[in-house]
């Protein structure tokens, strides 16, 4: 197949986004109530502070090497591009961090950042309970309190994540306010936050949230893509054609892509969860079928009703069960840079069986969101061309649920 | 001159502070909300904030976000909010009413159509919690052009940068959010209340309204010494919730209680 084929998207030069009020074009922002200001100004003003400091930046790559276990590998999914037919599926291996996701690359950041502010305590929100475990586990690394909400359905869907934060030490406070899931977890977070804003430092999981968590937490997760890119030229001697990462928030899609948005012959492709499928409501894709609007501090694209009122979303995965997502990816979608496509649930069950089949590696249903689109969009390429996979998080913690879906009691 | 400043005119000639009832528009169902607002004005409320419920109820406590999904739960809307406004117009042209909720609802509705719908019906100023004058230049250029004001919030965290911002695009009053956290939450500290509402009011002409933790009418009395006005909020969202089974008595109790606050404020102004 040529590779004309592919959908041309658009060149960006000089990006240099978000601008000094947290603003991709339109998106992002914000969006808060007075009360939280002068602490959001405060972050603002300690982040750019630290961000320049190089005993700060010093700690933070020690710590990723040391502690997390960066650089993580790329490895090419060899067998799995030969039963798919097409590109070479190259996959970006987030799931060897520490505590099995690249959802440590960012609470690392942002607790030696606490740390410096001198804030003594640590909150959270939590879906899936990968970015609470992240968050206890540098919490407990650093000696703070911690403090993780979550939804009392999700407690209910992921005990074995609940157990780590406690044994880590963490207190997981169940939210049973909303729909009892990761935006309910998150407004309890900022309530908690609001009420308690002089010791405590809250780190929010994803590239959502009000100025300056999105480019906060970018620039934390880009370490991602920077080393993609090095590991792609050493590997293959050239960059990769494609970039594929699913999206809920966006954390490791953004931290993936962003070292490549100016890269003309990088094509970039973020994957929602269609969970039971678009038509028929039950999804988590607010770039592919919502709206923009304002929620949790930015003005991004929703899940929301003719009203304004959040509607509940459905995937498979937890992680990806969130009606918002993060504003730049709102904005790269909007001047054409970045595709945003759907997986349902079903291929991506069957993207989780298959890599887990012929790799030997057992991803996150989340991860499997992006897996099921690569080999989609690898039957459309060349065999010398190349597809690089952010294989987000590691599959244990999701076995529970696929046992019992396939009707398996363990 | 607008509702809210003859409103404000008014009380300064009688010696009065204002008593700003807030209750959750739709909370258990639109009747009720009508006809508790008439009630309110006759037990003594000056202004009436309508909370417009939202699915994601981020600054409130428990007590505000059960109503929020009560009133959702029985449709409730930010178009029958307005609604409501226009009915209670029907037969009162004199109380200012407020409408006070989130940034999404008026996002999906569009700037402009909710501005010119909200003015006809007779709403007088809104007050949206997440949005900073920073973000608002958009918003109150629609609320100039039918004159709504915009009112916003100052908290015991803001500092006089802060208050200068904030009261250069506010108009109608200032809210003054009396304590850190959520509605509905803990105990005041009067004196450090006093001393921050010295500092703005020595950055803005406009009346400064004070709630969150205002629970009886004690606590209203002391704040009326201190600011132009007094909003309870939770307090009589509780009226409602206790009794749940009688409609009739909830009204009553929460009549029961404004006539209380107003006669121990009234005591203190007057």
């Amino acid at each position: 197949m040529p590779t004309s084929d592919k959908k041309k998207q658009a060149v960006v030069t000089d990006y240099n986004l978000p601008d000094e009020r947290g603003h991709f074009g339109p998106y992002g922002g914000l969006f808060v109530g007075e009360t939280l200001m002068e602490s959001i100004e405060e972050l603002n003003e300690a982040y750019a502070k630290y961000m320049q400091d190089p005993e700060f930046l010093a700690e933070l790559d020690a710590d990723l090497h040391d502690y997390v276990g960066r650089p993580s590998p790329i490895y090419h999914a060899a067998r799995l591009s030969k039963e798919t037919g097409g590109a070479q599926i190259y996959l970006k291996r987030e799931d060897l961090n520490h505590t099995g996701a690249h959802k440590i690359n960012n609470t690392i950041g942002q607790a030696l950042l606490a740390k410096r502010m001198g804030k003594t305590r640590i909150i959270a929100e939590t879906g899936a309970g990968q970015h609470g475990v992240a968050t206890a586990t540098v919490a407990a690394r650093l000696g703070l309190e911690c403090v993780i909400y979550m939804g009392a359905e999700d407690i209910q869907r992921q005990s074995p994540n609940v157990y780590r934060m406690k044994l880590l030490g963490a207190k997981v406070v169940a939210v049973t306010s909303g729909s009892q899931t990761l935006k309910d977890a998150l407004n309890e977070a900022l309530r908690d936050w609001v009420t308690n804003i002089d010791n405590t430092y809250y780190i929010i999981g994803t590239v959502a949230g009000p100025h300056p968590y999105p480019a906060m937490v970018r620039d934390f997760q880009t370490i991602i893509g920077r080393e993609s890119r090095e590991q792609m030229m050493a590997k293959t001697g050239r960059l990769p054609d494609a970039l594929v990462a699913c999206v809920g928030g966006g954390s490791n899609a953004i931290g993936l892509f962003h070292p490549f948005i100016e890269d003309e012959a990088v094509s970039i492709y973020g994957v929602e969860a269609a969970g039971l499928g678009i038509e028929t409501g039950q999804h988590s894709a607010p770039l592919c079928a919502g709206k923009p609007g304002v929620l949790h501090g930015n003005r991004t694209y929703l899940m929301a009703d003719e009203n304004g009122e959040i509607i509940e979303t459905h995937s498979i995965s937890a992680g990806l069960d969130y009606p918002g997502v993060g504003p730049e990816h709102s904005w790269l979608k909007d001047i054409g840079r970045a595709d945003y496509v759907n997986i349902n649930d079903d291929e991506a069950l069957a993207a989780f069986h298959q890599l887990t089949r012929v790799e030997g590696i057992i991803p996150a249903l989340e991860s499997s969101h992006a897996i099921a689109y690569a080999t989609k969009l690898a039957k459309t390429m060349n065999k010398d061309e190349t597809i690089l996979v952010c294989l987000s998080g590691r599959g244990d913690k999701d076995i529970f649920t696929i046992a019992k879906l396939e009707g398996i009691e363990l | 001159m607008s509702r809210l400043d003859k409103c404000f005119k008014a009380l300064k000639e009688s010696k009065q502070k204002a008593l700003v009832p807030f209750i959750t528009a739709g909370d258990p169902n639109a009747d009720f909300t009508l006809s508790c607002m008439h009630d309110m004005v006759k037990a003594g409320a000056s202004i009436i904030e309508l909370g417009v419920p939202f699915s994601d109820p981020m600054a409130d406590g428990p007590v505000i976000q059960q109503a929020s999904e009560r009133a959702l739960a029985n449709g409730m809307s930010l178009k029958g909010v307005i609604e409501i406004v226009r009915a209670f117009r029907e037969t009162d042209q004199i109380t200012p009413v407020i409408l006070m909720g989130y940034l999404n609802p008026i996002e999906f509705m569009g700037y402009e159509t909710f501005a010119s719908t909200a003015a006809q019906a007779g709403v007088d100023g809104v007050l949206t919690v997440d949005i900073p004058p920073e973000e608002s230049a958009d918003l109150i250029a629609a609320y100039d052009q039918h004159g709504i004001a915009p009112i916003f919030l100052l908290s015991p965290t803001s500092n006089e940068s802060r208050i200068k911002k904030v009261s250069a695009v506010a108009k109608g009053y200032i809210y003054y959010v009396s304590l850190k956290g959520v509605t509905g939450a803990g105990h005041l500290e009067l004196d450090d209340i006093e001393t921050k509402i010295q500092e703005i009011k020595g950055l803005t002409p406009l009346p400064i309204a004070i709630g969150f933790g205002v629970k009886n009418a004690d606590i209203a009395a002391n704040i009326a010494k201190i600011g132009d006005a007094v909003v309870v909020g939770s307090a009589l969202i509780n009226c409602i919730t206790d009794h749940s089974d009688n409609e009739a008595q909830g009204q009553e109790a929460i009549a029961g209680l404004l006539s209380e606050m107003r006669t121990a404020m009234d005591a203190v102004t007057q």
